[in-house]
């Protein structure tokens, strides 16, 4: 199928962007690397005015660390999850994460700053910047404010973003010594949307788990942390009865719908199973080893 | 009907400059507006991966892009690979493995085996179907596929004269093996 016509924009500054969204009162969308939109478009689920290209901002790139923090710019490529140094090293919980999203070509386009703007319950990197304790940069004809992952997440599809905003960076407290990544999803097929995922990003202090954050996908309308599974957890060595305890929790932490392929009852069974995996991964890490001596 | 926006873009070595529809995605450009029927229009969803085409190297859904989004970049499409030869030997192994059948995925599977193949000279048979993931093929069953990717692998590291993990993993078997 074909979209609709639409006038286009190219931006070269949010600047730029903001007045072309203004000039049409809103009746547009701004485009990024345009793996969801364009299909969305394409199927007239949605039919804007304008399209406003906002791919070609130079302030929306790169990849820094200042003031303690990591900042990756909205149009970094998923496929740059994979290859950036900085990612690894600060924020290797994205670099897990990326493989799992969607396909090869699909990561050559789209943009991790379009994936927390849309905000889809299936995708991976909303998940992980909760795990992450993230904030985003989100820049309006007003001015630029910053949100944190946990308050960003509305709904489905809902998020803290006003119409016109544009999320420009995502910022994150880099990965320190003793901290403990781990990621992992259950899906039909590879490249499917999962049918659950998981990431958790833990500190380590002798042999126990000092703090973690875990953050679970396509199991409601929006990303969710697991607090009960996280409390269970937080403080103690990794043993098979603390991971039990997680397990048993995260019938707190979760309420996943009924959809055609699979029951409530099936998700959050599944999401059990994948969170003792990735427990006993993060257990894996050197500093656990006497947990299990 | 939107106005028509200028793009130059540079199409398999050849610089164009063009006149579309801002809705006209990069996938009609190429057919409908220069000919080049080789990258194939399946889902136009980005799932079936027929379309694939290498912008600025890389390999994209032509369907889930703007003709006019292309606009100061280089698009190469399956013609242009084997016009200049990038991929000939993958197409003869494709030809020898019978890895196609009606072959509308051929292009699209050629394209992501040669973005592949120059990322990742000895892959393992999971990888390479990690790598297929986002290409669907409703007639092979995707064996000789793999077996076609496999063996180019495997070809070109014999003509550079690398071995591969396999051979390395056994010659070092063999040296620590006491004689």
């Amino acid at each position: 199928m074909k979209a609709r016509a639409f006038e286009y924009v190219r931006a070269s500054s949010l600047q730029d962007a903001f007045e072309a969204f203004a000039r049409v009162s809103g009746d547009c969308c701004y485009l990024a690397g345009g793996q969801s939109l364009v299909p969305s478009l394409s199927l007239r689920l949605q039919a804007p005015a304008m399209l406003i290209d906002i791919s070609r901002i130079d302030e929306l790139r790169g990849i820094t660390l200042a003031d303690d923090m990591l900042r990756i710019g909205a149009l970094t490529r998923h496929a740059e999850m994979l290859t950036s140094p900085e990612i690894a090293r600060h924020a290797p919980l994205l670099q897990l994460a990326a493989p799992h999203v969607a396909h090869p070509a699909i990561r050559n386009r789209g943009t991790i700053g379009g994936a927390i703007a849309l905000a889809d319950p299936a995708a991976e990197f909303p998940a992980v910047t909760l795990a992450l304790d993230a904030e985003f940069e989100i820049a309006g004809p007003e001015g630029l404010r910053r949100v944190r992952a946990e308050g960003f997440f509305k709904g489905l599809y809902e998020t803290a973003l006003e119409p016109g905003e544009i999320l420009t960076a995502i910022r994150i407290p880099p990965f320190r010594a003793g901290d403990r990544a781990v990621f992992d999803e259950l899906a039909r097929r590879r490249g499917d949307y999962a049918i659950v995922g998981a990431g958790i990003q833990g500190r380590v202090a002798g042999d126990r788990i000092e703090s973690l954050r875990i953050a679970f996908l396509s199991v409601g309308p929006a990303p969710i942390r697991a607090r009960h599974a996280e409390a269970a957890v937080a403080g103690h060595a990794l043993s098979p009865a603390v991971i039990a305890g997680a397990q048993a929790a995260l019938e707190r932490d979760l309420d996943p719908a009924e959809d055609p392929q699979t029951s409530p009852a099936m998700r959050l069974h599944l999401a059990r199973v994948l969170l003792g995996r990735l427990l006993g991964r993060l257990g894996e890490h050197p500093a656990c080893k006497g947990a299990h001596a | 009907m939107s106005s028509r926006i200028a793009v130059a873009v540079t199409v398999n070595g050849q610089a164009i400059s063009a006149f579309v529809e801002p809705r006209t995605s990069l996938a009609d450009f190429l057919r409908n507006d220069l000919g080049l029927t080789g990258t194939h229009l399946g889902c136009e969803m980005g799932v079936c991966g027929a379309c694939l085409v290498l912008l600025d190297g890389k390999a994209v859904h032509a369907c889930l892009m703007y003709a006019v989004q292309a606009d100061g970049q280089t698009v190469q499409t399956v013609e242009g690979l084997s016009e200049s030869r990038a991929i000939a030997d993958i197409q003869q192994v494709f030809h020898e493995r019978n890895a196609l059948q009606c072959g509308f995925c051929t292009s699209g599977m050629l394209v992501t085996a040669h973005e592949f193949l120059s990322k990742c000279q000895d892959p393992s048979r999971a990888e390479i179907r990690d790598a297929l993931s986002g290409n669907y093929c409703r007639c092979t069953g995707y064996e000789a596929i793999v077996d076609a990717i496999a063996e180019t692998a495997r070809g070109r590291a014999d003509r550079a004269g690398i071995p591969s993990q396999a051979e390395q993993a056994a010659k070092s078997d063999a040296e620590e093996t006491p004689s």
